[in-house]
């Protein structure tokens, strides 16, 4: 078996993997019943089944001989920023009340979210509003 | 076994059957709802099946041509995410 064959059964098996976890995550999207639980399942969506597709996409680049390896800049933008937008999306859930709220820390301290400090805090009446 | 190009064309005929069906599915959870942190989380999986059907897309071409579409629309992506959540938290995207 060459190494040409061989690449091309790896791209083959990345597809796999890749659309597995593509199609599973978004399953799990639509069938969960319970926000917090529904935001769990697409990140499989975003790190395993991305990942391996851009995986199959740089071998297959290596078999066709004009190797390349830029698709690694998709795979760390998006391994970076799926935390950051599932942070901002479980703190909308946890605004809107969407979820179970969290337990009271201890001591009269409220959690950081729901902190507003106090250069921010609403003014209630619009007569207090400044001109 | 198998013929190897005979298993990549059929691997990726599955992969594009199922990251359409995934898109269709994260479309209908964008169109039921219930609340708005759930329509900003199956915007968020669109925007990522969109990035896995153009690679997907370019293994089947052969080309690269599409990978700067796939990084811009992750980068879009993610910056609508962030503006969408920030929209609903503060009621202002930039203050």
């Amino acid at each position: 078996m060459t190494l040409e064959i061989f690449g091309t059964y790896f791209v083959a098996a990345c597809l796999f993997v890749g659309a597995a976890f593509a199609l599973v995550g978004s399953i799990g999207l639509l069938k969960l019943n319970d926000s917090m639980t529904r935001l769990h399942a697409p990140t499989k969506v975003g790190t395993m089944g991305i990942g391996a597709l851009l995986l199959a996409s740089m071998v297959q680049s290596f078999v066709r001989g004009e190797g390349s390896l830029h698709e690694m800049l998709i795979m760390g933008f998006l391994f970076v920023t799926a935390p950051i937008s599932a942070n901002f999306i479980a703190k909308v859930q946890m605004h809107r009340r969407a979820c179970v709220p969290p337990p009271a820390p201890l001591g009269d301290e409220t959690w950081s979210t729901f902190d507003t400090p106090e250069a921010d805090r609403v003014i209630d009446s619009p007569e207090d509003r400044p001109a | 076994m198998m013929n190897a190009t005979a298993l990549h064309d059929i691997a990726l005929i599955v992969a594009f059957v199922a990251i359409g069906i995934a898109q269709i599915m994260a479309m209908i959870r964008l169109v039921i709802g219930p609340d708005t942190g759930d329509r900003i989380l199956a915007l968020d999986t669109m925007v990522v099946n969109a990035i896995g059907l153009i690679v997907l897309l370019g293994i089947a071409q052969g080309t690269q041509v599409f990978f700067e579409a796939a990084l811009i629309i992750a980068m879009l992506g993610f910056v609508s995410t962030v503006a969408y959540a920030r929209f609903v938290l503060r009621g202002d995207i930039i203050e």
